[in-house]
C-alpha cells in the first residue's frame, strides 16, 4: 500500500524540489469530507470544521498554483484569492455608530417677518417668518426654527397659462381679489403674490395708481401677508413699487424686486419710508447677490431684518442644475459666516411651468418614450423643481399649481418633523403586493 | 481621498514628464487625477515592476472616501458610489443614483416581458444623450425558489440590464443566483437574521451585497464591518427609508449621517454607497397616481441627498421624467458648462432656399433646437451663437446675444449669406425679438423673428417661409 501523504506536506515537497511546473501529471482520487451530521453540528464545532475545509482548500489552491493553473484568474480579484481563508464570524461584530456635528456652522441666518397684525400697525390676520437657521435645511444639527413658506402667484390681468394651472383658476381669472380668496381659503396658501404685469408698457401700460387700487382690493380680500411684484419692465417697476409701497403702508409687504438692471435705490428707499421688505433678485450669480446685498445695506440703508433674497430659480432640466447649486453655496456661505449672504431665500418655482415637460401635450422627439399626461406631468414638475431648492436652503415658494402647494408642504414639513403619520413597517418591502 | 494637492500626488509619480498620458508634465497629470479627470492607470510608466509600491500607496491615497461597487457584467454594468464631496460644487457627484425599476414573480408572464422590455427600452432625449433606466430589481413575493429562478431566468432572456435579486429568504435568493450569478446581480438583502446563509451565497457566488438594517444604524454598522471581516468590500447599505412623517425626517437623517461619517470623519467601515427604497411610497398611499407622485418625491429627495441607488415601482411617465431629470441635475459636473462649440451647424442637407437659424451656445438651448429641427425634417443651418453657454433669454437680457455677437458667429465660419442662401434671411429665436432693428442694422440681412420656443417652428415654417424675399 501506498504511503498516505497530507496535502500541505505534497505542496513542500514541491517547494524543496524548486519544481515550477508539472506536466503529464494526474491527481488521482477523490477528496471526500463526511459531514452527514452538518443539520445539527454545533456552532463551535461547525466553525472548526468549516476552518479545516478553508485550509485544506487553500492547499489546494496552492498546489494548483504550483501545477501553473491560473487559479487567481479563476478565484477572480476580489474573490477568495484576495482574502485567503477569510474570517468567517460566527456573530455580527458589535458596533455602535456615531457622527459629529458640523461645527463651522456658527452664523445664523437673518430672520425676516412678512405680514403686520393690528399690534403692528397693519391689518393682517398672521405673520410669516422666514429664516433663522443655525444649519441646512432639515439637518439634525440644529433644529428649524420656521417651516418654508408658499405664496401663490396671482396676476392682475389674464395670462397664458399652462392647461394643468388654468382649469383651477378658470373662474376667477378676472378678478385679483376673488383670485387671492381662492388661493388662501380653497388651495391653503400661506400667502399670495400679486403680478402687477399688466403696468408693462408693452402690455396694457396700467398706471401705477391703478396697479394700486388693484393692490388694496388685495389686501381686503384676503388677510395673510402679500408679496408684490412689477412686470419686471426696469423703466417702469420703480415707479409701480413706489406707488403700491405707499398704498400698503404698514403692512410689510415683500416689495418684488430690487435687481441691479434698474433703480434699486428707488425700491429701497420706497420699503424703508412706508415699512416693507425688499426682494433682492440676481441672476444666478453669487457675487452679483453679495454686491446687491450690500448695496441695499450701504447705499440704500435697508435694514438686515427687511431683506429676502431670490438668486432666480430655473427650472428642472433647464438649468436647475445652476440654481440648486447657486442657493446651496449662498446657503453655506451664510451659515460659515458671510453676513452678504446670511439671508433667507425666496424662490419663483412658477418658473417650472416654463419647462416643456410641463405643458407640452407629447415629446416633439420621436425618439422618446411617451411622455404620458400632461395633467400629471406637470405639477410634478414643480414640485421637484421646489423641493430641490428647499433641500438646497429656500424658505419661501411663490407657486401656481394647488396640487403641487399640498404635496410641497407635506413633504418638506415631513422632512422639517411637524408631520404625524402612521409609522409603516419597511422590513417586509420586498414581499409587498403593490 | 485622503490627499488633495497636486504637489502631494507629484511625489507619487515617475516624474519624467514623458507625456504619454497626454498631458506635458507630470504635475498637470497630477492636478488631473485630483480632479479626477484622469485616471492613475494612464500613467503607463507607474504601472512598471520598479513604482509598482508607489503606484499601490498612490491608488490606495486617492481612492474615493466612498468605495464605488460594480454591479452587472459588460456594457451595461453599473458603478455606484465612488464620492469624495457632500457638496456638489466642492467637486462633482460621481456616478449618479442607479434607479432599479422592480418586477415580481407572482407577475402574469405576458405582463412581465411587457414590463421587462418596457423598462429596457424607455428613453428621454436630453442634452444630446438620452437618459434611461440601469437595472431592474426581481423581487419575490412568492418566497418560492423555484418561482423565483424562473422569474430572474425570463428577466434574464429579454434584457442584458444589471438586476437585483430581492428576498430576504437565502434560499430564493440562491435559487435566483443559480441561473444569474455569472452577471454579477446585486443581492438584496442581508439582515440581522439572515446575514449568515447571505453571507455564504455572496462569498460562493462573488457578488455584491445590500445590507438592509431599517432604522438601526448600529446593526447597519455590525453589518458592514461583519462582511468587511469576511472580505466583502462590494457593500451597499440600506438603512431603510420610510414613506412618511417623523419617520420619513428620521431616514433622512440616518442618510446624512453616514455620508458624513464616511467623507467628513474618514469612518471607512460604513463608507459604502447608500440604497435608496423611494416604492415604499406604495405601502401607504392606496391611490396609483398619489403613491407615484409620492415616490417620485422620495426619489428626488435621495437624489439630492446621497441615494446612491434606488429601487422604484411606478413606470408612469410622469414620475419617471423627473425623476431621471433630477438625477442628472444634481450629477452633471459643476465643472464644465453645458456647452457646444460656438459655430454655424448644418441640420441635415440644407441648400441655398434654406432657413439659417440662430439660437445660443448653452448645450441645452442648442440640442433642443437642433433635435426639434432634425426629427421634424426641417434641412437649415443654425448658428450657436457664442453666448458663453447662456440660454437664450438670459443672454440677451446680459448683453451676451446681440446683433453683434450674431454677426460676429457667422462671420468666423465665414458664411456668407449672399453666397450661400437665396434669401439673404435670419431667423432670431422669439425670445430676441427685440434685437430686430439692431440686426437689420447690423448685418443688412432680411431678419425674421421666429417662436419663443423652438417646439413651435414646424407650424412657424408652414406661414413664414418660404420669405417674401425683399429686393
Amino acid at each position: 500500500m501506498a504511503k498516505k501523504l497530507k496535502i500541505s506536506e505534497l505542496g513542500g515537497m514541491f517547494k524543496d524540489l524548486d519544481v515550477e511546473s508539472l506536466e503529464g501529471v494526474h491527481i488521482e482520487g477523490d477528496i471526500e469530507l463526511d459531514l452527514d451530521a452538518m443539520g445539527g453540528l454545533n456552532p463551535q464545532l461547525s466553525y472548526m470544521l468549516g476552518h479545516e475545509t478553508a485550509q485544506i482548500a487553500q492547499h489546494l489552491i496552492n498546489i494548483s498554483r504550483l501545477l501553473g493553473y491560473p487559479v487567481d484568474q479563476l478565484l477572480g480579484a476580489t474573490g477568495l484569492s484576495a482574502v485567503p481563508g477569510a474570517a468567517r464570524p460566527k456573530e455580527l461584530l458589535r458596533s455602535k455608530f456615531e457622527v459629529g456635528k458640523i461645527d463651522e456652522w456658527k452664523n445664523p441666518i437673518q430672520e425676516v417677518t412678512l405680514g403686520a397684525t393690528s399690534a403692528d400697525g397693519g391689518t393682517r390676520k398672521s405673520t410669516v417668518t422666514v429664516g433663522g437657521e443655525n444649519a441646512l435645511p432639515y439637518y439634525f444639527d440644529s433644529p428649524m426654527p420656521h417651516r418654508n413658506h408658499i405664496t401663490m402667484d396671482v396676476f392682475d390681468m389674464p395670462i397664458g397659462m399652462a392647461k394643468a394651472v388654468k382649469v383651477n383658476y378658470e373662474d376667477v381669472i378676472e378678478s385679483p381679489a376673488e383670485w387671492a380668496k381662492k388661493a388662501v381659503n380653497d388651495f391653503g396658501a400661506d400667502m399670495v403674490t400679486i403680478h402687477l404685469i399688466s403696468t408693462d408698457p408693452m402690455i396694457k401700460d396700467t398706471s401705477a395708481r391703478e396697479a394700486a387700487e388693484t393692490v388694496a382690493d388685495v389686501l381686503q380680500a384676503v388677510d395673510v401677508p402679500i408679496v408684490i411684484g412689477g412686470s419686471g419692465n426696469p423703466e417702469k417697476d420703480p415707479e409701480v413699487l413706489e406707488k403700491v409701497a405707499e398704498i400698503a403702508e404698514g403692512e410689510r409687504v415683500l416689495l418684488a424686486s430690487a435687481s441691479l438692471n434698474l433703480d434699486y435705490e428707488r425700491i429701497a428707499k420706497a420699503a424703508n419710508e412706508y415699512g416693507h421688505v425688499v426682494l433682492s433678485w440676481t441672476q444666478l450669480e453669487i457675487n452679483a447677490q453679495k454686491e446687491l446685498n450690500r448695496k441695499l445695506m450701504k447705499q440704500c440703508g435697508v435694514k438686515r431684518e427687511d431683506i429676502i433674497m431670490d438668486p432666480t430659480t430655473a427650472a428642472l432640466g433647464y438649468g436647475l442644475d445652476y440654481a440648486y447649486t447657486n442657493m446651496e453655496r449662498i446657503r453655506l456661505a451664510g451659515l460659515i459666516g458671510d453676513n452678504e449672504l446670511s439671508f433667507p431665500m425666496s424662490s419663483g418655482t412658477t418658473n417650472a411651468w416654463g419647462a416643456r415637460e410641463a405643458w407640452m401635450v407629447g415629446s416633439p422627439i420621436k425618439e422618446d418614450s411617451d411622455w404620458g399626461p400632461r395633467e400629471y406631468r406637470g405639477p410634478i414638475w414643480e414640485i421637484v423643481t421646489g423641493l430641490t431648492l428647499a433641500l438646497a436652503g429656500n424658505d419661501l415658494f411663490m407657486m401656481m399649481h394647488p396640487g403641487s402647494v399640498a404635496v410641497l408642504k407635506e413633504i418638506t414639513q415631513s422632512l422639517y418633523g411637524s408631520i404625524d403619520r402612521d409609522t409603516i413597517d419597511i422590513s417586509n418591502w420586498v414581499t409587498a403586493e403593490v | 481621498m485622503k490627499i488633495n494637492s497636486p504637489l502631494e500626488v507629484y511625489k507619487y509619480l515617475p516624474q519624467t514628464n514623458c507625456g504619454d498620458c497626454g498631458e506635458a508634465t507630470c504635475m498637470a497629470f497630477a492636478s488631473h487625477l485630483i480632479d479626477r479627470s484622469l485616471k492613475l492607470e494612464d500613467c503607463k510608466p507607474i504601472l512598471e515592476d520598479k513604482f509598482k509600491k508607489k503606484y499601490l500607496e498612490l491608488g490606495e491615497l486617492m481612492a474615493p472616501e466612498i468605495r464605488e461597487v460594480i454591479i452587472g457584467v459588460g456594457d451595461e454594468a453599473v458603478a455606484v458610489g465612488g464620492d469624495d464631496v457632500l457638496y456638489r460644487h466642492q467637486l462633482t457627484f460621481f456616478n449618479q443614483p442607479a434607479f432599479a425599476i422592480d418586477v415580481w414573480d407572482t407577475m402574469p408572464e405576458d405582463e412581465l416581458i411587457e414590463r421587462v422590455k418596457f423598462i429596457r427600452d424607455y428613453r428621454k432625449f436630453y442634452v444630446g444623450r438620452f437618459l434611461t433606466i440601469d437595472m431592474i430589481a426581481v423581487r419575490s413575493t412568492s418566497n418560492d425558489p423555484a418561482r423565483f429562478k424562473e422569474t430572474v431566468s425570463k428577466v434574464m432572456e429579454n434584457t442584458d440590464l444589471p438586476l437585483i435579486l430581492c428576498s430576504l429568504n437565502p434560499e430564493v435568493l440562491k435559487a435566483g443566483l443559480e441561473v444569474a450569478a455569472k452577471s454579477k446581480p446585486l443581492i438584496y438583502a442581508a439582515t440581522r437574521d439572515n446575514w449568515q446563509a447571505v453571507s455564504d451565497l455572496v462569498l460562493e457566488y462573488d457578488v455584491p451585497t445590500v445590507l438592509f438594517a431599517p432604522d438601526d444604524m448600529d446593526t447597519l454598522k455590525s453589518l458592514a464591518g461583519t462582511f468587511l471581516e469576511m472580505g466583502r468590500e462590494n457593500l451597499i447599505l440600506d438603512p431603510g427609508t420610510n414613506p412618511q412623517g417623523k419617520s420619513l425626517r428620521e431616514s433622512f437623517e440616518n442618510f446624512l449621517k453616514i455620508r458624513r461619517s464616511g467623507i467628513k470623519e474618514g469612518q471607512r467601515d460604513i463608507a459604502f454607497p447608500l440604497m435608496a427604497v423611494p416604492m415604499t411610497a406604495y405601502l401607504t398611499n392606496d391611490d396609483p397616481v398619489s403613491a407615484s407622485y409620492w415616490e417620485t418625491v422620495l426619489a428626488s429627495v435621495f437624489s439630492v441627498r446621497y441615494g446612491d441607488i434606488m429601487i422604484l415601482h411606478s413606470i408612469e411617465p410622469y414620475a419617471l421624467l423627473p425623476e431621471l431629470h433630477i438625477r442628472d441635475t444634481i450629477y452633471t459636473d459643476p465643472r464644465t458648462p453645458v456647452k457646444v462649440d460656438p459655430k454655424v451647424y448644418e441640420v441635415g442637407s440644407p441648400g441655398k432656399d434654406s432657413p439659417v437659424i440662430v439660437t445660443t451656445n448653452f448645450a441645452l438651448t442648442y440640442y433642443t433646437v437642433e433635435s426639434d429641427l432634425a426629427s421634424n425634417g426641417i434641412d437649415c443651418y443654425l448658428l450657436a451663437a457664442d453666448t458663453d453657454g447662456l440660454g437664450v433669454e438670459a443672454a440677451v437680457a446680459g448683453g451676451q446675444l446681440t446683433a453683434k455677437t450674431i454677426t460676429d458667429g457667422f462671420n468666423k465660419d465665414n458664411f456668407d449669406f449672399k453666397k450661400m442662401t437665396s434669401h439673404n434671411t435670419v431667423i432670431l429665436p422669439g425670445l430676441a425679438a427685440r434685437l430686430q432693428g439692431d440686426m437689420e442694422d447690423a448685418s443688412g440681412l432680411n431678419v425674421k423673428i421666429g417662436t419663443p420656443d423652438s417646439g413651435r417652428i414646424p407650424g412657424w415654417m408652414e406661414k413664414n417661409w418660404p420669405p417674401e424675399v425683399k429686393s
